[in-house]
Protein backbone atom coordinates (compact mmCIF):
# COMPACT_ATOMS: atom_id res chain seq x y z
CA UNK A 1 0.00 0.00 0.00
CA UNK A 2 2.50 2.46 0.73
CA UNK A 3 4.91 2.38 -2.32
CA UNK A 4 1.33 2.49 -4.41
CA UNK A 5 1.15 5.91 -2.80
CA UNK A 6 4.27 6.43 -3.78
CA UNK A 7 4.04 5.81 -7.40
CA UNK A 8 0.87 7.85 -7.80
CA UNK A 9 1.54 11.24 -5.43
CA UNK A 10 -1.35 12.94 -7.30
CA UNK A 11 -4.24 10.41 -6.55
CA UNK A 12 -2.84 11.22 -2.61
CA UNK A 13 -4.16 14.89 -2.96
CA UNK A 14 -7.61 14.19 -5.38
CA UNK A 15 -8.66 14.38 -8.76
CA UNK A 16 -6.40 15.29 -11.78
CA UNK A 17 -7.59 16.74 -14.98
CA UNK A 18 -6.10 15.79 -18.21
CA UNK A 19 -7.04 17.87 -21.25
CA UNK A 20 -6.56 16.43 -24.22
CA UNK A 21 -6.34 18.87 -27.31
CA UNK A 22 -6.00 17.61 -30.87
CA UNK A 23 -4.44 20.30 -32.80
CA UNK A 24 -4.11 20.55 -36.69
CA UNK A 25 -2.89 24.13 -37.76
CA UNK A 26 -3.16 25.94 -34.52
CA UNK A 27 0.50 27.60 -34.58
CA UNK A 28 -1.75 31.07 -33.23
CA UNK A 29 -4.17 29.69 -30.98
CA UNK A 30 -1.88 26.89 -29.21
CA UNK A 31 -0.16 29.19 -26.72
CA UNK A 32 -3.40 31.34 -25.88
CA UNK A 33 -5.52 28.50 -25.31
CA UNK A 34 -2.85 27.06 -23.05
CA UNK A 35 -2.54 30.33 -21.20
CA UNK A 36 -6.06 30.23 -20.22
CA UNK A 37 -5.88 26.83 -19.54
CA UNK A 38 -3.45 27.50 -17.06
CA UNK A 39 -4.80 30.55 -15.63
CA UNK A 40 -8.17 28.74 -14.71
CA UNK A 41 -7.03 25.76 -13.21
CA UNK A 42 -4.34 27.86 -11.30
CA UNK A 43 -6.83 30.14 -10.08
CA UNK A 44 -9.17 26.89 -8.52
CA UNK A 45 -5.62 25.10 -7.74
CA UNK A 46 -6.62 22.21 -9.70
CA UNK A 47 -4.13 19.29 -10.00
CA UNK A 48 -4.01 19.22 -14.18
CA UNK A 49 -2.06 18.33 -17.44
CA UNK A 50 -2.36 18.97 -20.93
CA UNK A 51 -2.11 16.99 -23.35
CA UNK A 52 -1.16 18.07 -26.92
CA UNK A 53 -1.70 15.68 -29.76
CA UNK A 54 -0.51 17.23 -32.82
CA UNK A 55 -1.27 15.93 -36.30
CA UNK A 56 1.95 16.94 -38.42
CA UNK A 57 0.79 20.80 -38.74
CA UNK A 58 2.72 22.13 -41.34
CA UNK A 59 2.29 25.34 -39.72
CA UNK A 60 4.46 24.49 -37.06
CA UNK A 61 2.36 23.92 -34.21
CA UNK A 62 4.40 21.09 -32.36
CA UNK A 63 7.65 23.45 -32.56
CA UNK A 64 5.05 26.58 -30.55
CA UNK A 65 3.98 23.59 -27.79
CA UNK A 66 7.55 22.58 -27.35
CA UNK A 67 8.11 26.17 -26.67
CA UNK A 68 5.38 26.31 -24.01
CA UNK A 69 6.82 22.78 -22.81
CA UNK A 70 9.86 25.19 -21.71
CA UNK A 71 7.47 27.67 -19.97
CA UNK A 72 5.03 25.66 -18.29
CA UNK A 73 6.90 22.71 -17.65
CA UNK A 74 6.83 18.97 -18.80
CA UNK A 75 5.00 17.79 -15.79
CA UNK A 76 2.24 20.39 -17.35
CA UNK A 77 2.55 20.17 -20.96
CA UNK A 78 2.42 16.81 -22.35
CA UNK A 79 3.38 16.26 -25.91
CA UNK A 80 2.27 13.08 -28.30
CA UNK A 81 2.32 13.88 -32.02
CA UNK A 82 1.03 11.68 -34.53
CA UNK A 83 2.19 11.05 -38.04
CA UNK A 84 -0.74 12.21 -40.47
CA UNK A 85 -4.08 14.12 -39.89
CA UNK A 86 -5.93 10.95 -38.69
CA UNK A 87 -9.56 11.22 -36.80
CA UNK A 88 -10.63 12.25 -33.39
CA UNK A 89 -11.15 9.46 -31.56
CA UNK A 90 -7.78 7.63 -32.16
CA UNK A 91 -6.61 10.96 -31.55
CA UNK A 92 -8.43 10.54 -27.46
CA UNK A 93 -7.73 6.69 -27.78
CA UNK A 94 -3.59 8.45 -28.29
CA UNK A 95 -3.90 10.98 -26.21
CA UNK A 96 -5.56 9.19 -23.04
CA UNK A 97 -3.07 6.30 -23.03
CA UNK A 98 -0.30 8.18 -21.16
CA UNK A 99 -2.64 10.15 -19.35
CA UNK A 100 -2.27 10.42 -15.55
CA UNK A 101 -5.82 12.30 -14.51
CA UNK A 102 -8.27 10.24 -13.27
CA UNK A 103 -10.91 12.79 -15.20
CA UNK A 104 -10.25 13.78 -19.05
CA UNK A 105 -11.41 17.10 -20.36
CA UNK A 106 -12.05 17.20 -24.17
CA UNK A 107 -12.08 20.85 -25.84
CA UNK A 108 -11.29 21.89 -29.07
CA UNK A 109 -7.99 24.26 -29.16
CA UNK A 110 -9.29 27.38 -31.48
CA UNK A 111 -10.49 29.07 -29.28
CA UNK A 112 -13.92 28.41 -29.46
CA UNK A 113 -14.11 26.63 -26.05
CA UNK A 114 -13.36 28.82 -23.32
CA UNK A 115 -11.67 27.37 -20.35
CA UNK A 116 -13.86 29.33 -17.68
CA UNK A 117 -16.10 26.72 -18.06
CA UNK A 118 -14.20 23.86 -17.15
CA UNK A 119 -14.00 24.54 -13.07
CA UNK A 120 -17.99 24.96 -13.42
CA UNK A 121 -17.91 21.36 -15.36
CA UNK A 122 -15.83 20.15 -12.14
CA UNK A 123 -18.60 21.43 -9.89
CA UNK A 124 -21.22 19.88 -11.61
CA UNK A 125 -19.39 16.70 -11.90
CA UNK A 126 -19.33 16.19 -8.16
CA UNK A 127 -22.80 17.76 -7.36
CA UNK A 128 -24.04 14.13 -8.89
CA UNK A 129 -20.80 12.42 -9.32
CA UNK A 130 -21.63 12.55 -13.12
CA UNK A 131 -19.87 10.31 -15.44
CA UNK A 132 -20.09 12.68 -17.92
CA UNK A 133 -20.19 16.26 -17.84
CA UNK A 134 -21.56 18.02 -21.56
CA UNK A 135 -21.14 21.72 -22.28
CA UNK A 136 -24.26 22.81 -24.12
CA UNK A 137 -25.01 25.97 -26.14
CA UNK A 138 -28.57 25.24 -26.08
CA UNK A 139 -29.86 26.22 -22.64
CA UNK A 140 -29.97 28.01 -19.72
CA UNK A 141 -27.29 30.91 -20.99
CA UNK A 142 -25.23 28.95 -23.44
CA UNK A 143 -25.33 30.28 -26.72
CA UNK A 144 -22.76 30.98 -29.83
CA UNK A 145 -21.43 34.17 -30.93
CA UNK A 146 -20.66 35.07 -34.62
CA UNK A 147 -23.23 32.66 -36.49
CA UNK A 148 -26.07 34.53 -39.25
CA UNK A 149 -29.17 33.15 -39.46
CA UNK A 150 -28.48 30.05 -41.73
CA UNK A 151 -25.55 28.70 -39.49
CA UNK A 152 -28.14 28.93 -36.56
CA UNK A 153 -31.09 27.89 -38.06
CA UNK A 154 -28.92 24.17 -39.15
CA UNK A 155 -27.97 24.04 -35.76
CA UNK A 156 -31.23 23.81 -34.37
CA UNK A 157 -32.85 22.15 -37.12
CA UNK A 158 -30.28 19.48 -37.05
CA UNK A 159 -31.00 18.93 -33.15
CA UNK A 160 -34.06 19.24 -33.22
CA UNK A 161 -34.01 16.14 -35.74
CA UNK A 162 -31.41 14.57 -33.26
CA UNK A 163 -34.05 15.21 -30.54
CA UNK A 164 -37.08 13.90 -32.51
CA UNK A 165 -34.89 10.43 -33.58
CA UNK A 166 -32.62 9.71 -30.88
CA UNK A 167 -34.18 11.13 -27.54
CA UNK A 168 -30.95 11.27 -26.31
CA UNK A 169 -31.45 12.91 -22.44
CA UNK A 170 -29.01 15.51 -23.62
CA UNK A 171 -29.73 19.15 -24.70
CA UNK A 172 -26.23 19.79 -27.28
CA UNK A 173 -25.07 16.10 -29.15
CA UNK A 174 -22.47 17.65 -31.37
CA UNK A 175 -21.07 19.76 -29.06
CA UNK A 176 -17.41 18.80 -28.18
CA UNK A 177 -16.92 20.30 -25.00
CA UNK A 178 -16.78 17.44 -22.02
CA UNK A 179 -15.68 16.49 -18.73
CA UNK A 180 -15.51 12.86 -18.68
CA UNK A 181 -14.49 10.42 -16.37
CA UNK A 182 -11.48 8.47 -17.24
CA UNK A 183 -12.61 5.00 -17.41
CA UNK A 184 -15.94 6.51 -19.12
CA UNK A 185 -14.46 8.05 -21.86
CA UNK A 186 -12.42 4.76 -22.47
CA UNK A 187 -15.04 2.37 -22.66
CA UNK A 188 -16.80 4.73 -24.94
CA UNK A 189 -14.25 5.84 -27.51
CA UNK A 190 -13.64 1.97 -28.28
CA UNK A 191 -17.41 1.73 -29.04
CA UNK A 192 -17.73 4.62 -31.19
CA UNK A 193 -17.27 4.32 -35.05
CA UNK A 194 -18.51 7.50 -36.36
CA UNK A 195 -16.27 10.34 -37.56
CA UNK A 196 -17.12 14.38 -37.51
CA UNK A 197 -20.06 15.80 -35.77
CA UNK A 198 -21.40 12.64 -35.42
CA UNK A 199 -18.96 10.86 -33.49
CA UNK A 200 -19.59 13.22 -30.58
CA UNK A 201 -23.66 12.43 -31.16
CA UNK A 202 -22.50 8.68 -30.69
CA UNK A 203 -20.31 9.03 -27.44
CA UNK A 204 -23.17 10.60 -25.79
CA UNK A 205 -26.22 8.24 -27.38
CA UNK A 206 -23.76 5.20 -25.79
CA UNK A 207 -23.14 6.51 -22.60
CA UNK A 208 -27.02 6.69 -22.87
CA UNK A 209 -27.44 2.86 -23.56
CA UNK A 210 -24.72 2.23 -20.90
CA UNK A 211 -26.77 3.97 -18.33
CA UNK A 212 -23.86 6.63 -17.06
CA UNK A 213 -25.54 9.59 -16.27
CA UNK A 214 -24.75 12.87 -17.49
CA UNK A 215 -24.74 16.45 -16.71
CA UNK A 216 -25.27 19.68 -18.49
CA UNK A 217 -23.37 23.25 -18.18
CA UNK A 218 -24.05 26.26 -20.71
CA UNK A 219 -21.34 27.06 -22.43
CA UNK A 220 -20.78 30.41 -24.91
CA UNK A 221 -19.48 28.71 -28.15
CA UNK A 222 -17.48 31.81 -29.57
CA UNK A 223 -16.59 30.90 -33.57
CA UNK A 224 -14.26 33.14 -35.22
CA UNK A 225 -13.73 30.70 -37.50
CA UNK A 226 -17.44 30.53 -39.41
CA UNK A 227 -16.62 33.59 -42.20
CA UNK A 228 -13.76 31.22 -43.68
CA UNK A 229 -14.98 27.79 -43.40
CA UNK A 230 -18.85 27.90 -44.10
CA UNK A 231 -21.11 25.01 -43.45
CA UNK A 232 -21.40 23.37 -46.85
CA UNK A 233 -24.21 20.56 -48.18
CA UNK A 234 -21.41 17.69 -48.33
CA UNK A 235 -21.06 18.00 -44.13
CA UNK A 236 -25.09 18.44 -43.83
CA UNK A 237 -25.32 15.04 -45.88
CA UNK A 238 -22.78 13.24 -43.89
CA UNK A 239 -24.49 14.46 -40.82
CA UNK A 240 -27.87 13.05 -41.69
CA UNK A 241 -26.38 9.73 -42.99
CA UNK A 242 -24.90 9.48 -39.34
CA UNK A 243 -27.52 10.27 -37.87
CA UNK A 244 -29.71 7.62 -39.64
CA UNK A 245 -26.85 5.40 -38.92
CA UNK A 246 -27.02 5.68 -35.04
CA UNK A 247 -30.85 5.67 -35.52
CA UNK A 248 -30.93 2.22 -36.90
CA UNK A 249 -28.31 0.96 -35.18
CA UNK A 250 -28.56 2.40 -31.25
CA UNK B 1 -42.36 -1.92 -21.08
CA UNK B 2 -40.74 -0.72 -24.58
CA UNK B 3 -38.94 2.26 -22.50
CA UNK B 4 -37.20 0.39 -20.07
CA UNK B 5 -35.40 -2.21 -23.36
CA UNK B 6 -33.77 0.79 -24.63
CA UNK B 7 -30.67 -1.45 -24.56
CA UNK B 8 -31.63 -4.34 -26.85
CA UNK B 9 -34.55 -2.67 -29.44
CA UNK B 10 -32.82 0.26 -31.92
CA UNK B 11 -34.81 3.47 -31.81
CA UNK B 12 -36.10 2.46 -35.34
CA UNK B 13 -36.79 -0.52 -34.00
CA UNK B 14 -39.14 1.39 -30.90
CA UNK B 15 -40.71 3.81 -33.95
CA UNK B 16 -41.58 0.67 -35.70
CA UNK B 17 -43.65 -1.13 -33.35
CA UNK B 18 -44.89 2.38 -32.21
CA UNK B 19 -46.38 3.17 -35.68
CA UNK B 20 -47.70 -0.06 -36.23
CA UNK B 21 -49.44 -0.37 -33.04
CA UNK B 22 -51.04 2.84 -33.94
CA UNK B 23 -51.57 2.09 -37.46
CA UNK B 24 -53.30 -1.11 -36.39
CA UNK B 25 -55.66 0.63 -33.78
CA UNK B 26 -56.25 3.14 -37.22
CA UNK B 27 -57.07 0.78 -39.40
CA UNK B 28 -59.41 -0.84 -37.16
CA UNK B 29 -61.39 1.95 -36.11
CA UNK B 30 -61.32 3.32 -40.08
CA UNK B 31 -61.99 0.52 -41.68
CA UNK B 32 -64.04 -1.52 -39.36
CA UNK B 33 -62.11 -4.43 -39.72
CA UNK B 34 -63.07 -6.28 -36.53
CA UNK B 35 -66.60 -5.17 -37.43
CA UNK B 36 -67.06 -3.95 -33.71
CA UNK B 37 -70.06 -1.83 -35.50
CA UNK B 38 -68.96 1.45 -33.92
CA UNK B 39 -70.75 4.37 -34.53
CA UNK B 40 -70.28 6.52 -38.43
CA UNK B 41 -68.50 9.14 -35.61
CA UNK B 42 -65.89 7.40 -34.68
CA UNK B 43 -65.26 6.27 -38.32
CA UNK B 44 -65.00 9.60 -39.47
CA UNK B 45 -62.92 11.25 -36.77
CA UNK B 46 -60.56 8.08 -37.14
CA UNK B 47 -60.39 8.38 -41.17
CA UNK B 48 -58.18 11.65 -41.52
CA UNK B 49 -56.28 11.38 -38.42
CA UNK B 50 -53.08 10.18 -39.63
CA UNK B 51 -52.80 13.17 -41.77
CA UNK B 52 -53.94 15.36 -38.61
CA UNK B 53 -51.10 13.98 -36.67
CA UNK B 54 -48.53 14.85 -39.50
CA UNK B 55 -49.47 18.18 -40.06
CA UNK B 56 -49.86 19.04 -36.74
CA UNK B 57 -46.13 17.64 -36.17
CA UNK B 58 -45.08 19.62 -39.04
CA UNK B 59 -46.52 22.82 -37.44
CA UNK B 60 -45.13 21.64 -34.11
CA UNK B 61 -41.22 21.33 -35.36
CA UNK B 62 -41.82 24.67 -37.32
CA UNK B 63 -42.77 26.48 -34.25
CA UNK B 64 -40.46 25.14 -31.71
CA UNK B 65 -37.15 25.46 -34.01
CA UNK B 66 -38.36 28.75 -34.78
CA UNK B 67 -38.72 29.64 -31.70
CA UNK B 68 -35.51 27.99 -30.69
CA UNK B 69 -33.75 30.09 -33.67
CA UNK B 70 -35.33 33.71 -32.60
CA UNK B 71 -34.54 33.10 -28.87
CA UNK B 72 -30.75 31.31 -29.66
CA UNK B 73 -28.40 33.04 -27.23
CA UNK B 74 -25.58 35.46 -29.19
CA UNK B 75 -22.82 35.68 -26.77
CA UNK B 76 -21.09 39.06 -27.44
CA UNK B 77 -19.68 39.81 -24.36
CA UNK B 78 -18.16 36.25 -24.83
CA UNK B 79 -16.54 37.08 -27.86
CA UNK B 80 -15.24 40.78 -26.19
CA UNK B 81 -13.86 39.05 -23.25
CA UNK B 82 -11.84 36.75 -25.28
CA UNK B 83 -10.44 39.67 -27.29
CA UNK B 84 -9.06 40.86 -23.98
CA UNK B 85 -7.86 37.84 -22.59
CA UNK B 86 -5.91 37.14 -25.75
CA UNK B 87 -4.36 40.54 -25.55
CA UNK B 88 -3.03 39.76 -21.81
CA UNK B 89 -2.01 36.48 -22.88
CA UNK B 90 0.04 37.45 -25.61
CA UNK B 91 1.51 40.44 -23.64
CA UNK B 92 2.46 37.45 -20.81
CA UNK B 93 3.62 34.70 -22.81
CA UNK B 94 5.91 37.05 -24.71
CA UNK B 95 7.63 38.08 -21.54
CA UNK B 96 8.03 34.46 -20.35
CA UNK B 97 10.10 33.96 -23.71
CA UNK B 98 7.24 32.91 -26.35
CA UNK B 99 8.49 33.61 -29.78
CA UNK B 100 5.39 33.22 -32.11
Amino acid sequence: MASRKALQPNRVNGDKYSVLLPTYNERENLPLIVWLLVKYFGENGYHYEIIVIDDRSPDGTLEVAEQLQKIYGEDKILLRPREKKLGLGTAYIHGMRHATGNFIIIMDADLSHHPKFIPQFIKKQKEGDYDLVSGTRYQGDGGVYGWDLRRKLISRGANFLTQVLLRPGASDLTGSFRLYKKKVLESLVERCVSKGYVFQMEMIVRARQLNYTIGEVPISFVDRVYGESKLGGNEIVSFVKGLLTLFATT
Amino acid sequence: LFVAETSIMTKLLQWLLGVSLLGAIWAVVAFDLLELSLTRTYREVAWPMPLYLLVSFGCYSLATVGYRVATFNDCDEAARELQEQIKEAKDDLKKKGLRM
